[in-house]
C-alpha cells in the first residue's frame, strides 16, 4: 500500500493505482474526458490535471496516468489547477463546440465562452475509440494515423477494415460524436452502428424526429435526399 | 513475389526492439516507398495489427506510402531559409514541376518535399536534390538545378571537379598492372579487368578517375547484376572479403600503385566504393 495525501487527507492506495483512482476513492471530483474505466489510461485530453509536490517545485500532472507515490501531496482544486482546467475546456470548446460531452463539462465548470478562434473539429483525438476497439473489442480496426496537424483516427488506407465487425463500440464511447454514421459511405464504414442496428432515423424520414437511440445524433451524416 | 521477400526483411529484425521501424526502413529502401500490400504483409508476418503498422508508417516523415520519383528534391522552408525567401523558391520549384510538396511528377522523375531546417542555415535558402546540397538558391537558379538533375547529378565534370583524381591499380595477386593506356576513359588510362556473369565472359573497362563511374563493357550488364571480376593476367578472382557498404554485395579489391587498396562494388549500378590508402583494411 502507498500512503499519500490528497487535499490534506491521508489515503492509502494499492501500488500501481492512479491519482485519479485515489481522488475518486476519497470523493474528490476530477473531470475527465479521455479516461474511461476499462480502458488503458491514455492522458490525451489533460482535463484531469492535478497539482503535485510542494512549491516551488509543484507541478501539474494528469491524474489519470500518474501512479500513486509514497508521501505525495496532491491538490485537486488549487487555483493553478482550476486555471489550467478552464483553459483546457476553452480549448476543447474551441475545437469541438458541438460535442455534448464537452458542453456539459464546460458548463459544469462555468465556462460559457472561449477566447480562441472557433473551429468545428469532428474529433478531439482522445483515442477512446481506438482503445475501445483494441482493448475491449479485440479488433484493432481503427488507429491513429499521421502526426501533428494531420493526425487523424481511422482505418488503414481509409478502407473498411477486415477486423471491423461493425460493433459500433467506437461510436458508443466517442465524446465528440464524429465517427457517427459512415452509413452512407459503406466502403469506408468504421462501425456502421446504425447500419446494423437500424436506428429509427433511417427507417423514418431522416431527421424527422431525433429518436435515435444514440441520441443526440446531431452529427448523423445521412444525406437528406 | 513481394510478400515472400517481406519475410526476409522481417526475419532480419525479429525480436528487436523497435524492429518495426527497421523493417519499414528496409522496405522503403527496397521499394522506394511502402506499397499497401507490403504493409499488409508486414503486419501479417510480425503479428502486429495493420492499424499499428499503418500508424507508424504514416507517423514518420521518412516513410512514404506513395511511389517516389527518381529524384528527391527537398526545399528547406525553415526559419532562416524562410526569411531569405525560401517560400518563393519552393513556389518556383512547384511551378516548374507542376506538383505540390509531397507529390511526385507524373513521369515519376521528381518527388518534391519541404523540410524544416537542414542545419545549414547560414547557406540558405537550401535545396537538396538526391543528397546534393545547393546553397543560396534563388528562384532564378531553380531551373538550372532541375535541369542538372535531369541530366544526372552524378555525371561529374572531370575537368573542374577537384574531388576527382586518377588512380593507378594492379592485381592484388600477381601485381600486374591493370591499366590500359590504349583505351582511355574520361581522358585517362582505363582499368581493364575480365568479368563474368551468367554465361558471358568478357572485358570491362573502368574509368581510373576516383569518383567517376564511367565504364565500358563487352556485354551489356543488366542493372543490379552482381558480376565476378578477374585479373586478365593471372585470372585470380578479385573479390575481397568486404561487403559493399551500400548494397552488401561483394567488393572487388585492387592495389593502388601509390599504396593502399581501392575497392569497388561488384553490383552493376551500385556506387559503393572505398579507398584505403594505408591498406590496413586488406
Ligand atoms: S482524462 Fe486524464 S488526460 Fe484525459
Ligand atoms: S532553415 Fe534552412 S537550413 Fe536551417
Amino acid at each position: 500500500m502507498v500512503d499519500l495525501k490528497i487535499n490534506g487527507l491521508h489515503v492509502s492506495m494499492p501500488e500501481g493505482s492512479t491519482l485519479l483512482e485515489a481522488a475518486r476513492f476519497l470523493g474528490f471530483p476530477i473531470p475527465t474526458l479521455c479516461h474511461m474505466d476499462g480502458l488503458e489510461p491514455y492522458g490525451a485530453c489533460r482535463l484531469c490535471v492535478v497539482e503535485i509536490g510542494r512549491e516551488p517545485k509543484a507541478r501539474l500532472v494528469t491524474a489519470c496516468t500518474y501512479p500513486v507515490q509514497e508521501g505525495l501531496e496532491v491538490r485537486t482544486a488549487s487555483s493553478r489547477v482550476l486555471r489550467a482546467r478552464v483553459m483546457i475546456l476553452e480549448l476543447l470548446l474551441a475545437s469541438c463546440p458541438q460535442s455534448r460531452t464537452i458542453q456539459d463539462l464546460a458548463s459544469a465548470h462555468n465556462v460559457r465562452q472561449q477566447r480562441f478562434r472557433q473551429e468545428h473539429e469532428d474529433c478531439i483525438l482522445c483515442g477512446r475509440c481506438v482503445r475501445m476497439c483494441k482493448e475491449q473489442m479485440m479488433a484493432g480496426a481503427i488507429g491513429f494515423r499521421g502526426r501533428g496537424e494531420n493526425r487523424s483516427i481511422g482505418t488503414p488506407f481509409d478502407l473498411r477494415s477486415e477486423q471491423c465487425r461493425l460493433c459500433g463500440g467506437c461510436i458508443y464511447v466517442c465524446p465528440a460524436c464524429q465517427l457517427r454514421c459512415t452509413y452512407n459511405e459503406p466502403e469506408k464504414a468504421i462501425c456502421g452502428g446504425c447500419a446494423n442496428l437500424s436506428p429509427p432515423c433511417i427507417e423514418k424520414e431522416p431527421f424527422d424526429d431525433m429518436m435515435c437511440y444514440m441520441s443526440p445524433c446531431v452529427a448523423c451524416e445521412i444525406p437528406k435526399e | 513475389m513481394r510478400t515472400d521477400e517481406v519475410q526476409g526483411f522481417v526475419d532480419r529484425h525479429v525480436g528487436e526492439r523497435g524492429g518495426l521501424i527497421s523493417i519499414l526502413e528496409d522496405m522503403q529502401a527496397r521499394y522506394g516507398y511502402l506499397p499497401a500490400d507490403v504493409l499488409r504483409a508486414v503486419a501479417e508476418r510480425t503479428g502486429q495489427s495493420l492499424t499499428d503498422v499503418y500508424g507508424v508508417a504514416t507517423f514518420y516523415k521518412s516513410f512514404s506510402l506513395k511511389p517516389r520519383g527518381k529524384h528527391l528534391c527537398s526545399v528547406c522552408v525553415g526559419t532562416a531559409c524562410h526569411v531569405r525567401r525560401a517560400p518563393m523558391v519552393a513556389r518556383e520549384v512547384e511551378r516548374r514541376l507542376g506538383i505540390r510538396p509531397g507529390d511526385t511528377t507524373a513521369d515519376r522523375e521528381f518527388t518534391l518535399e519541404t523540410v524544416n531546417c537542414l542545419g545549414a542555415c547560414a547557406l540558405g535558402p537550401i535545396v537538396v536534390v538526391d543528397g546534393h546540397y545547393f546553397s543560396a538558391v534563388t528562384t532564378g537558379k531553380v531551373k538550372d538545378i532541375l535541369e542538372q538533375t535531369r541530366a544526372g547529378l552524378d555525371r561529374v565534370d572531370v575537368k573542374t571537379d577537384r574531388r576527382i583524381f586518377p588512380v593507378t591499380v594492379s592485381c592484388s595477386r600477381c601485381n600486374h598492372s591493370l591499366m590500359d593506356a590504349a583505351h582511355p576513359i574520361d581522358g585517362s588510362p582505363s582499368i581493364r579487368v575480365t568479368v563474368s556473369f551468367k554465361r558471358h565472359h568478357g572485358w570491362l573497362r573502368l574509368s581510373s578517375l576516383y569518383g567517376s563511374y564511367t565504364l565500358e563493357c563487352e556485354y551489356e550488364i543488366p542493372m543490379d547484376a552482381v558480376v565476378d571480376f578477374f585479373c586478365p593476367h593471372c585470372h585470380a578472382d578479385l573479390k575481397s572479403a568486404a561487403g559493399c557498404p551500400e548494397c552488401g554485395a561483394p567488393m572487388v579489391a585492387m592495389i593502388v600503385r601509390a599504396g593502399g587498396i581501392v575497392q569497388v562494388c561488384s553490383r552493376r549500378g551500385c556506387k559503393g566504393h572505398m579507398l584505403d590508402l594505408n591498406g590496413s583494411g586488406f
